[in-house]
């Protein structure tokens, strides 16, 4: 049972649940068999509450039974990275801060899950608190990439794209600040999808940038991401930067989109440090758009050159502000040399957070310093503005824009650690994306050097219903679903 | 290093000082780039797109759970959490 389910798409395994092929504690179980058979190997899951997951199976085949199935998520499993809060069960961010954290109440995203009777499940490992590319960063435990397990999953929701990949998960949760979904998604070969800032609420998930953070979905295919984000995006009153707008029927709208669009290609995506056999499979993509009719025009996003600059004084000043919450007084680690209530905050902080956390408070305390905040701060904000006008210029022409997720495949273990700022380039083609607060869907398209590559479509402020056509005639045209690492 | 980490509230060890130090530096570095940017005339923006205030009826609703809340808390007593003195006992 248990391999025969791994790699099936949430479509097919909705229409095995109606059809009553399968059941969804069978579903459960076989999610659970795939990860004694080979997360021991991965390492994705940081540990899952067995009894919930297979309480919740039941309760799905219970709804089924009485003809009272809440929808096409109604009993299929959806891990959440270990950022986002699922009431009563521990949420560590990957952090020896939160080592015995339970959250107390559900995330907006869980609870519409919830209501969509989706299995909410497992807390999938990421580096700490969201802040790195690899999920090295992870206090936990380390994450291999299911198709080379000496190299990265990529980061930071690097156990939810390593949990889907190698079959564990049918879908999972996780967050994207700079590329966070988008870079592992494409590392591991599934799909992953940021979506317009404010889009999806973020209330009960670990804030990290909140000017940038968005929640989103990683799947096996186009279909899912889209059936998964349905379940989650919309308003909330817990949340004042959710967009009010009215949530589109995904795969409604899916269907009566057609092409030929015009597709830009940013000519600074393609420059030097695009890996050249990752080069060769996004040219291949902009080849089947080309020949499926649409218009490809060379466009210029000039001000992106400054989006890294920008992105880690935003981002870092954000996380500085948002993460001195952790003062050990109300909840996570409180250092018991302490005897002041100054040294519990510096006292716990420094035995509770890790080296790249430690780093990137200090550089966003830094860059907030009165008399260095207007040098740095505030003109990365304006280089923010420059970006968002270089983006909403190119849509005057384009309906969406195709270019590369990573300049590389995921890297061996160790390969650029030594290197921060290479390692913070990595993010070149994702992070422009955050700041100008786009949605964005990262598609699988070929192999290089043996491992997975994905191209990204970037859209219009709110048109996620375009992306997902286009990234779904992409898919359809070739086999990508059907690939899967070897373990 | 010394005036950040006071800021920050975390007690960094000598050995992390020096390290991070030495990474900043080549990280405001690069940042430099910034400063040869023509900004002139340009507004910054706190968000990709201008955030308003969402106003709610001012109705009392479910809150958290005090005993889930207690709970997490490293160290709690009579209902409360529980914290190092804070004010020296003048008496």
């Amino acid at each position: 049972m248990s391999d025969s389910l791994s790699f099936k798409s949430v479509a097919e395994l909705s229409s095995l649940l109606a059809a009553g092929k399968i059941t969804s504690l069978e579903l459960m179980q076989s999610c659970i068999d795939r990860i004694s058979a080979v997360d021991g190997k991965i390492g994705a899951f940081l540990g899952f509450d067995q009894e919930d997951a297979i309480a919740q199976a039941k309760a799905s085949d219970e709804r089924r039974k009485n003809g009272k199935t809440l929808g096409p998520l109604d009993g299929i499993p959806v891990g959440l990275k270990d950022n986002i809060s699922l009431a009563g069960q521990p949420l560590t961010c990957a952090s020896k801060m939160l080592k015995s954290y339970v959250s107390p109440y559900d995330a907006t995203v869980t609870a519409r899950l919830r209501q969509a009777g989706a299995i909410v499940w497992g807390w999938l490992n990421m580096d700490e608190f969201a802040m790195g590319s690899t999920t090295e960063n992870s206090a936990c435990k380390k994450t291999c990439n299911p198709w080379d397990i000496s190299r990265v999953p990529g980061g930071s929701s690097g156990g939810c794209a390593a949990a889907v990949s190698a079959g564990m998960t049918p879908l999972a949760l996780g967050s994207d600040t700079g590329g966070s979904i988008r870079q592992p998604a494409s590392y591991c070969g599934v799909v992953g999808m940021k979506p317009t800032y404010g889009r999806v609420s973020r209330y009960g998930v670990a804030a990290f940038a909140s000017s940038l953070d968005q929640v989103g979905p990683l799947a096996h295919t186009v279909e899912d991401a889209a059936l998964l984000l349905q379940a989650i995006a919309g308003a909330d009153s817990h949340d004042g930067t959710a967009l009010v707008n009215p949530v589109p029927d995904y795969l409604r709208e899916m269907d009566s989109k057609k092409g030929p669009w015009k597709v830009g290609v940013p000519k600074e995506f393609f420059g030097d440090g695009l890996d050249s056999a990752v080069r060769e499979q996004v040219q291949k993509a902009i080849e089947f758009y080309k020949k499926a009719g649409c218009t490809i025009t060379e466009i210029s996003l000039p001000e992106t050159r400054y989006a890294v600059a920008a992105y880690y004084i935003i981002a870092t000043a954000e996380a500085s502000s948002n993460l001195a919450r952790f003062d050990g007084i109300r909840y996570g680690h409180r250092s018991d040399k302490a005897t002041d209530a100054v040294d519990v905050y510096s006292l716990s902080r420094a035995e509770g957070f890790g080296p790249e956390v430690k780093r990137r408070i200090i550089l966003g305390t830094y860059v907030l310093t009165s008399g260095y905040y207007d040098a740095y701060y505030v003109r990365a904000q304006k280089i923010r503005t420059l970006i968002r006008d270089d983006f909403m210029r190119a849509f005057n022409d384009v309906d969406f824009i195709l270019a590369p997720v990573s300049p590389t495949i995921a890297p061996k273990f160790g390969e650029k650690s030594n290197d921060l700022l290479a390692l913070y380039l990595g993010d070149i083609y994702t992070i422009p994306v955050n700041l100008a607060g786009l949605p964005a869907i990262s598609v699988p398209c070929g192999v290089a050097h043996e491992m997975p590559v994905s191209f990204q479509l970037i859209g219009k402020p709110l048109d996620e219903v375009t992306l997902f056509a286009a990234a779904r005639e992409f898919e359809k045209a070739h086999d990508f679903v059907t690939r899967h690492p070897q373990l | 290093m010394d005036h950040l980490a006071k800021l920050a509230r975390i007690a960094l060890t000598e050995e992390e000082k020096a390290h991070f130090s030495g990474q900043l530096g080549t990280i405001l570095n690069y940042f430099d780039q910034l400063k040869s940017v023509n900004m002139d005339g340009v507004e910054p923006s706190a968000h990709a797109f201008p955030v308003y205030n969402i106003l709610r009826g001012d109705e009392p609703g479910p809150a958290l759970d005090v005993e889930a809340l207690l709970r997490i808390a490293p160290a709690s007593r009579d209902n409360q959490v529980l914290v190092p003195r804070v004010v020296d006992d003048e008496g």
